[in-house]
């Protein structure tokens, strides 16, 4: 296809080059306000903006040969079902996976959550049993695992975090017992940055023989991953974080786990034979996809790993990194603005809150001065909980933001104080 | 003043801006200009849960008429408090009741849906009715 062949290979990184593999960074949003205001687009934590060559591919998916996959003896169908199998390689390459066996396609990183919790809870999980998670998680790592004690009657424990979001490791060494039987940990949290040990913590688990989940949401994007590395037992994702489209995800599972958990789902496409005695189940990875996959977004999400895979990774890390620094110090001027989140290991997420200033009020006020930041409990309410705060207001960045960019937010925020404080 | 004749008035308000940016800054004016609730009224039964803000309503009844008196963490919902309390407070219960309120989306606030669904305006203007039936309701006894 022209728009895998059209991505070039590694070039030096140069901001004003990458945004432009990003169109809807071109335009001034509130177009009736006096000329509008160029977009600021700080929201990337929760979902990345598309490059071209993803829109392009979905476009030529629907264009020209849009069919339903691995059923069709046709030209079409043949021509989505090798581009469609072709991204569970690239996926497979992309977290260096053992074999693509092992790559389940699912709608993102919460399905990807559910289908554990759901097929290997409901199989190995009993009363009395303890599953443990962290004190940051987003509520999609913590309410499937809920529902699954519910059901079984096991236990939720959670590995605490002190002041600057950092989890407390001798603490979570304590939790765990001869009762552990699961661990789901968030790899770098979506509403304070931090970047957890996952590495330390899987080692300290696999010696108690204990199987351990990563929720690489926030990750993927931004650093190199490599599940064999890791050793993790799992490890779940989203597409849309990655600049692929919404509805595409991940659950990479090793081999010998996902062969003896039971299917998550029933319908076409993960059964070996049907009949109504008896029907046997699909290999992996099929006997987890039931019903016609997402074939246009999936066939995208591969089309945004080429387009990851053709930047110098560690280059624009670094530069993401700078910009989270940048922002930060910037901030740590102003009076009245307290971070959330200042672990020393961080990703590009700047959580912070003004006192005496509505969350709500001020990221309204950003809003109007085209700067896209998200506010609220971003999903992590134990998180608010714990630093006693109702919201944060939180800027989350990527290659294509600059420090331009951050003196506009921080203009911003400088003024929204001045209107907003109550005296 | 009849509900449809504050909502016309307002209408009016609005359309002296042509942008959003205007109207934020109106709105918060409004939420500034609120006179908090009174302390005693700040309890959890009368506490609208939002997602991203909180909402105490106090709501009671004189002569066959309705009051609201109310109040937010946020100042921009205080803005929004104050339109609805202007339009809806000393009202009769079954005009309360059968409002439809057009003037949110004439003005362009229900544009901001995703604020809406934020701050709960419309759980809000769900509980000012129920008051008025609820006040009603013991009136008629």
């Amino acid at each position: 296809m022209t728009t895998h062949a059209s991505i070039e290979k590694v070039k030096p990184f140069d901001v004003a080059e990458a945004r432009k593999d990003f169109p809807v960074l071109f335009q001034k949003v509130y177009p009736g306000s006096k000329g509008g205001k160029l977009l600021i687009y700080f929201d990337n934590a929760a979902t990345s903006q598309k490059p071209q060559v993803v829109i392009d591919a979905l476009v030529d998916y629907y264009s020209t040969y849009n069919a339903n996959i691995h059923r069709g003896v046709h030209y079409l169908s043949q021509k989505a079902s090798q581009a469609f199998d072709e991204v569970r390689e690239k996926v497979r390459a992309f977290i260096n996976a053992e074999s693509e066996k092992e790559i389940i396609f699912t709608k993102g990183t919460t399905e990807s959550i559910n289908l554990v919790a759901s097929s290997y809870g409901r199989k190995y999980i009993g009363a009395g049993d303890e599953i443990v998670i962290t004190a940051m998680e987003h509520h999609s790592n913590i309410v499937p695992w809920q529902l699954l004690c519910e059901e079984k009657q096991a236990v939720l424990k959670v590995i605490p975090m002190n002041d600057s979001g950092e989890l407390l490791m001798s603490e979570f060494e304590k939790l765990l017992s001869p009762k552990t039987k699961f661990i789901s940990v968030v790899h770098t949290s979506n509403s304070l940055g931090t970047i957890n040990p996952v590495k330390e913590i899987i080692r300290a688990a696999h010696q108690h023989g204990i199987p351990v989940l990563v929720d690489g949401a926030q990750a993927v994007a931004h650093e190199v991953i490599d599940v064999q590395e890791l050793d993790c037992d799992f490890f779940v994702f989203s597409g849309h974080k990655m600049f692929g489209p919404t509805g595409t995800g991940c659950l990479y599972g090793k081999q010998a786990l996902l062969e003896a958990m039971p299917p998550y789902q029933g319908g076409g496409e993960m059964i070996q034979s049907v009949s109504f005695e008896k029907t046997t189940y699909n290999a992996l990875p099929y006997k987890f996809e039931a019903g016609t996959p997402n074939v246009a977004d999936v066939i995208a999400f591969g089309t945004a790993i080429d387009y990851l895979g053709a930047l110098d990774r560690e280059r624009v890390s670094k530069y993401e990194l700078g910009l989270m620094q940048y922002a930060s110090d910037q901030l740590e001027k102003i009076n009245g603005v307290k971070l959330i989140g200042t672990a020393k290991k961080k990703a590009g997420i700047v959580s912070f809150v003004i006192d005496g200033v509505n969350a709500l009020d001020a990221g309204m006020y950003l809003d109007t001065r085209g700067v896209a930041v998200r506010t609220g409990h971003h999903c992590t309410e134990p998180v608010m909980k714990r630093f006693n705060i109702p919201g944060t207001l939180r800027a989350s960045f990527m290659f294509y933001n600059t420090k331009e960019e951050i003196d506009v937010l921080i203009d911003g925020v400088r003024k929204a104080i001045s209107l907003l404080e109550k005296k | 003043m009849q509900i449809s004749e504050i909502e016309k008035e307002i209408k009016e308000e609005f359309e002296l801006f042509d942008d959003w940016t205007d109207k934020y800054h109106y709105i918060i004016e409004l939420g500034q200009k609120l006179p908090p609730l009174d302390d005693q009224y700040k309890t959890e039964e009368n506490k609208i849960r939002g997602c991203q803000s909180s909402v105490w309503l106090h709501a009671y009844e004189k002569e066959g008429r309705i009051y609201f008196e109310a109040d937010s963490d946020s100042t921009f919902v205080k803005g929004e408090i104050a339109l609805l309390v202007r339009v809806l407070s000393g009202q009769k219960a079954d005009e309360i009741v059968k409002s439809d309120l057009g003037f949110i989306d004439e003005i362009g606030l229900r544009q901001h849906i995703a604020v809406t669904r934020a701050n709960g305006l419309a759980s809000m203007i769900k509980q000012m009715k129920l008051y008025a039936l609820g006040l009603q309701s013991r009136v008629e006894k």
